[in-house]
């Protein structure tokens, strides 16, 4: 379980993150949700120890500031919004860091193989000799997802749950892909990991989310299970937009819901 | 769903070779280059301007001289044991320093351009080296009373560490490098490291003069197991990091972020990294003034073929920087014979070109 208390996040001067409460259990995707700027990644971020902050952010029961890095490896994988390499790395070498540190929680000799595998639930078997400047956006994002899921391979690991934090993790992917990682996410969970995703799109955060945690303004707007935090007050008043939820095109527009996809 | 869960289906063993993974070849390249150091530093050997064999003087030492080796005498002994010896073993040790050297400096600022010598740490360096030799004996008076022969590399690591703190400090914001900041940083930190230099060398007497021009003539003559002694374990002990290091900038090819959250300790990696590459530096141009180009072409030339994994880059540099680099030190004593080129000029013909070809085929796409 992750909870946090009063955390305050200063970047330089500029306060970003005020007084927030949050919580992530395991067995359940929390997300995070909000306008752009409005402290989402900056909260992650002090989560997964890359930034000073005030108040308590606690991983099972530990302090995260006070985590060594390996010790905070072995409870907690990271994929970031985007990550550019100046190296000609192959997309095996990229997935295979996910071993430098922390522990995936397979039978030793089992390692080998471990990128093989979480390319192939990232949907990209056969991919691991390309060259991973090669590859589009999407694809790279991926990559990163399986070298994340390689660090934290098992979800419970000596008996405590671990934790997947994913900033923006289907921002740059296409419909199925959205769903294949969301799928990879609620598997996690669902065999007692936790998992923290920042997401853009409510409709997904709908369909997958246990809890949702609302930022505006460096500060927490709401939380609950996505039935009470996405309703037309709160959305409105978050993101300064006069919105209607449930309510499809009256003109016949068409649109597309996640919903009904069968992946 | 079900493509969240699709997996290979079958595991085979671990002997079956797989896709992506250049770990072989890099096993591979690594035995042939200690091969080719093993050859090259015996051609060294064997190579010079007296006709003394090396291979009789090596095969009194494994089996006691031999009737067949009367006529071995005492001279060709002292050519190759004193002369040609030393001056080989410096020539490796100072070559692997250099290369490694440019390739942790390539890994820590996340660019292939980076390197001791272009971004100021060698000239650094070299002013630490020049203070020692004007005000050794004035000014720095007790550092060379308390380190003696030591003195003179220990001043120039000092510059080469002042060079690349402030070389990171600069062109690093919250965990991003920027290449432009740090090439134009680079380029003030060694003009004035220069310019520093240049007073310096105004106010030396005649004899300083005399032994300024002797180093600064970047050359691997006068080598003598004392010289060697010297630099051995400051250069070792930096290529004994190595290890450590390796782990640390394959996480950081990622960004620091991602590193840290890779469980690697950043700040204290990037620390170890900076005084290794400022040790091995400094070390090296404090006796052999500056040999440009072997940090960048050896670690370019590699990971075009194994790849940019620090776990085999770093010792394939050590070995390939040592090779090329006593090649060089045959060529400057053998194109001119019986006069010598410094070898920094053998090295800058051929490692120059080879740089403008890295930035012509990576125009577009290293960001500047």
């Amino acid at each position: 379980m992750i909870e946090s208390q009063a955390v305050s996040v200063a970047i330089g001067r500029k306060p970003i993150v005020s007084d927030v409460e949050f919580e992530a259990r395991a067995k359940e995707i929390t997300a995070i949700v909000g306008p752009n700027g409005s402290g989402k990644t900056t909260l992650m971020r002090a989560i997964s120890g890359d930034l000073p902050y005030g108040g308590s952010i606690r991983i099972n029961g530990s302090e995260v500031s006070a985590l060594k890095p390996w010790q905070a490896a072995t409870m907690r994988a990271v994929l970031p919004q985007a990550t550019a390499l100046s190296f000609p790395f192959t997309v095996r070498e990229i997935v295979r860091l996910g071993l430098v540190g922390g522990r995936s929680g397979v039978l030793p000799g089992e390692d080998a193989r471990l990128p093989d595998r979480a390319l192939a639930r990232v949907d990209l078997e056969g991919f691991a000799g390309r060259f991973y400047q090669e590859l589009s956006g999407g694809e790279q994002q991926r990559v990163q997802l399986a070298r994340v899921l390689c660090q934290v391979w098992a979800p419970v690991l000596e008996g405590t749950p671990r934790f997947l934090l994913l900033d923006e993790p289907v921002s740059s992917l296409d419909i199925r892909h959205q769903l294949i990682i969301m799928n990879i996410a609620r598997d996690f969970a669902r065999r007692g990991g936790g998992v923290v995703a920042i997401l853009h799109d409510l409709n997904l955060t709908a369909m997958y989310a246990d809890r949702v945690h609302v930022m505006h303004r460096g500060r927490l707007a709401a939380a609950g299970t996505p039935a009470e935090v996405l309703t037309d007050v709160i959305i409105e008043k978050v993101f300064e937009c006069r919105l209607k939820v449930g309510a499809p095109p009256v003109d016949g527009t068409p649109y597309v819901l996640p919903h009904s996809a069968m992946v | 769903m079900s493509g969240a869960v699709n997996e290979p289906a079958a595991l085979s063993g671990p002997a079956e070779r797989l896709e992506g993974d250049r770990t072989a070849r890099a096993r591979a390249v690594i035995v042939l280059l200690v091969a080719a150091l093993a050859v090259t530093m015996l051609f060294s050997l064997a190579s010079g301007a007296s006709d003394a064999s090396a291979l009789a003087v090596i095969g009194a030492w494994f089996f006691g001289p031999a009737s067949g080796d009367a006529m071995l005498s005492a001279r060709d002994t002292i050519i190759v044991q004193d002369i040609r010896m030393p001056r080989v073993v410096l020539g490796c040790l100072i070559g692997a320093a250099l290369a490694v050297s440019g390739a942790v400096m390539q890994g820590l600022f996340r660019n292939p351009l980076a390197d001791p010598g272009l971004v100021g740490v060698s000239g650094g360096a070299a002013l630490g080296a020049v203070s020692m030799i004007v005000l050794g004996t004035t000014a720095f008076a007790p550092v060379t009373a308390l380190l003696g022969i030591y003195a003179l590399p220990f001043a120039a690591f000092c510059g080469g560490l002042a060079v690349t703190l402030t070389l990171y400090r600069v062109s690093t914001r919250r965990g991003q490098t920027s290449v432009a900041t740090m090439l134009l940083a680079g380029i003030a930190l060694a003009a004035l490291a220069g310019a520093l230099t240049g007073i310096l060398v105004f106010m030396a007497d005649d004899r300083q003069l005399r032994d300024l021009t002797f180093w600064n003539l970047g050359s691997l003559a006068g080598a003598t197991w004392v010289k060697v002694l010297a630099v051995a374990p400051v250069i070792v002990a930096a290529l004994a990091t190595a290890p450590f290091l390796a782990r640390g900038l394959n996480a950081l090819a990622l960004g620091e972020a991602t590193a840290n959250h890779l469980g690697i300790p950043v700040q204290r990696f990037k620390h170890v990294a900076i005084v290794s590459v400022a040790a091995a530096t400094g070390v090296s141009v404090a006796v052999s003034g500056g040999i440009g180009f072997v940090g960048i072409v050896v670690p370019h030339l590699l990971r075009l073929i194994i790849g940019p994994d620090n776990r085999y880059l770093l010792p394939a540099s050590a070995l390939l920087g040592g090779t090329l680099l006593i090649l060089a030190d045959s060529v400057s004593r053998t194109i001119v014979a019986p006069a010598e080129l410094p070898i920094g000029i053998v090295t800058a013909v051929a490692g120059a070109p080879f740089f403008l070809w890295i930035l012509l085929r990576k125009r577009g796409v290293v960001d500047l």
